[in-house]
């Protein structure tokens, strides 16, 4: 769906990435991994629209990436993701009311209500229905990514990035991060593109884990050569786990055995 | 208990805080009383019963030669040039902060000129004013905006300016537009600061109010100040300052409880 074509990001003399050349699958959940400096947040900016590549070309579903960050790639960032000044519901309705009125960017009558009941159904999936007149400031650092997600996923994106979102949360609410964008994952087909600095959580939520790290070491020039993929793992037996969960809900009332082999 | 972590209370905090203006103003009696028991014409540190027939003469009796109540008609007179004054440079704050805080075009456009015309000291402005506009209330009005305004503009822009990166993306990626991105994440985000800056403001706006009614005036509680000190007339000076005070204090208190009615979300971390 995604695919990158030889790609290299350089910032004048330095170069960040080289040669990044990758496919990635509808529904996938690709983990990206790799020391600081290797260029992780650059490869997600890069697929995000805030950079531009220095060479190569992004495609997505075909045709060529546009070149500004739109409503077809949605983000939650590690922190600032959420809009102080609005409550919870008013942060999850702003996707809303930006694609429905460019004007005034608001929305009255029997359109807000619409976006408002579609709002609440997306905050009851993340678990923040109770919270909804709630400000960012009231919250849990987890809560606010819960609504950061639910607040990227009511545009529908075609691939949602994710730039170390549970980096700053316990260990515990952190577990419950991963159970609850595991589901999303499912219940939504999404196409997900992490970021993250937890080798564990790399494994246990992607079902393709990139690491991303220096081919190449010139000691006199340490900027000279930027960072490939070295390692591209497929984890074909979440991606089986998947499926037999996805024909599980095709088949719906029919008995499957949806246990795999391992 | 410790000094730095004592909390006084409320009622602990509101008698600790009248507590040195009694001992100002009981200080200033005996200082005057003093002066009268010497000299019973003093007119240096007038005694409180003679600045209160002093100023009823100003408020409750028509001046004979305008048929004016002095001290309201003064009031209003600089009530409405520092309003006019605070309105015009609060509304181009919001507009041009607004505008070099969220456009970086715009920014490098206007940003060198807005940073000019905040270093010149205004009141050597003030006979440029007096040439242009003549010396009339557009002069005076025009001193303060020119005071306040490019502190308030740079103020905002800055704040605008320095929201996180996250926040622009975020609302790109939720489908807004530069304007969206300026009407839904800088704007509302930008009122709460110009609150804080006209507040800071105000005091600066006062001095400039003061200095251009103490020129050229006919009307205003900078100009009576002024008049009445060639008759060394502290009995008038004296109140007509604590009105000031009271009218400037008035003025913060509502600003700050208006930003706290209005932008709750603002204030939840500071509570």
């Amino acid at each position: 769906m995604l695919s990158l074509r030889n790609v290299w990001v350089e910032y004048g003399d330095k170069v960040v990435l080289e040669r990044i050349s990758l496919e990635i699958a509808e529904k996938s959940f690709v983990s990206i991994i790799g020391p600081s400096g290797a260029g992780k947040s650059s490869l997600l900016r890069v697929i995000l629209g805030q950079e531009q590549p220095t060479r190569g070309r992004i495609t997505l579903d075909g045709g060529l990436l546009p070149t500004e960050c739109g409503p077809d790639r949605g983000v939650v960032f590690q922190r600032y993701s959420v809009f102080p000044h609005l409550t919870v519901l008013g942060n999850t309705l702003l996707g809303l009311e930006f694609a429905a009125s460019p004007l005034t960017a608001r929305l009255f009558g029997s359109a807000r209500r619409a976006a408002v009941a579609e709002a609440e159904a997306m905050l009851e999936q993340v678990g923040l229905a109770d919270s909804r007149h709630l400000y960012p400031a009231q919250m849990s650092g987890g809560m606010q990514q819960r609504l950061a997600i639910a607040q990227a996923l009511i545009k529908r994106p075609r691939i949602l990035l994710l730039d170390e979102p549970f980096g700053a949360l316990d260990p515990g609410i952190r577990g419950d991060m991963h159970a609850l964008i595991t589901r999303l994952w499912r219940e939504h087909g999404l196409t997900i593109i992490m970021v993250t600095h937890d080798i564990k959580e790399a494994f246990g939520l992607g079902t393709r884990v990139l690491t991303l790290d220096k081919r190449r070491h010139d000691p006199h020039a340490p900027q000279r050569y930027g960072a490939g993929v070295v390692y591209d793992l497929e984890l074909t037996r979440k991606q089986a786990e998947k499926q037999a969960a996805e024909a599980a809900d095709e088949a719906l009332g029919i008995t499957i055995d949806t246990k795999v082999n391992n | 208990m410790r000094w730095v972590t004592a909390n006084p209370g409320r009622r602990g905090s509101l008698l600790l805080g009248a507590a040195p203006l009694l001992v100002l103003a009981l200080a200033y009696i005996i200082a005057a009383a003093a002066r009268h028991a010497d000299n019973p014409a003093d007119k240096i540190l007038p005694l409180p019963g003679a600045m209160a027939s002093a100023m009823a003469g100003l408020l409750f009796e028509p001046d004979q030669l305008s048929g004016q109540y002095l001290f309201w008609a003064d009031t209003i007179a600089s009530l409405w040039r520092l309003g006019a004054g605070l309105g015009i440079a609060t509304l181009s704050a919001l507009l041009v902060g607004l505008a070099l805080g969220a456009l970086p075009p715009v920014r490098s456009t206007l940003g060198p000129l807005v940073t000019g015309i905040a270093v010149i000291p205004p009141v050597a402005l003030l006979p440029i004013l007096f040439i242009v506009f003549g010396l009339g209330e557009t002069a005076k009005v025009a001193l303060i905006v020119i005071g306040v305004a490019p502190f308030m503009i740079r103020d905002v822009a800055g704040h605008i300016g320095a929201l996180p990166r996250e926040q622009v993306v975020k609302a790109l990626t939720l489908g807004a537009n530069s304007w969206g991105v300026i009407l839904r994440v800088a704007l509302p985000q930008a009122l709460p600061r110009l609150f804080e800056g006209l507040r800071l403001s105000l005091g600066p706006a006062w001095v400039f109010l003061i200095s251009a009614e103490a020129i050229a005036a006919d009307v205003g509680l900078g100009y009576r100040i002024f008049l009445v000190r060639r008759y060394l007339a502290m009995d008038v000076i004296i109140p007509y300052v604590a009105w000031i005070a009271l009218l400037a204090v008035v003025m913060d208190l509502a600003l700050s409880r208006g930003s706290r009615r209005l932008f709750g979300w603002a204030h939840l971390g500071a509570r």
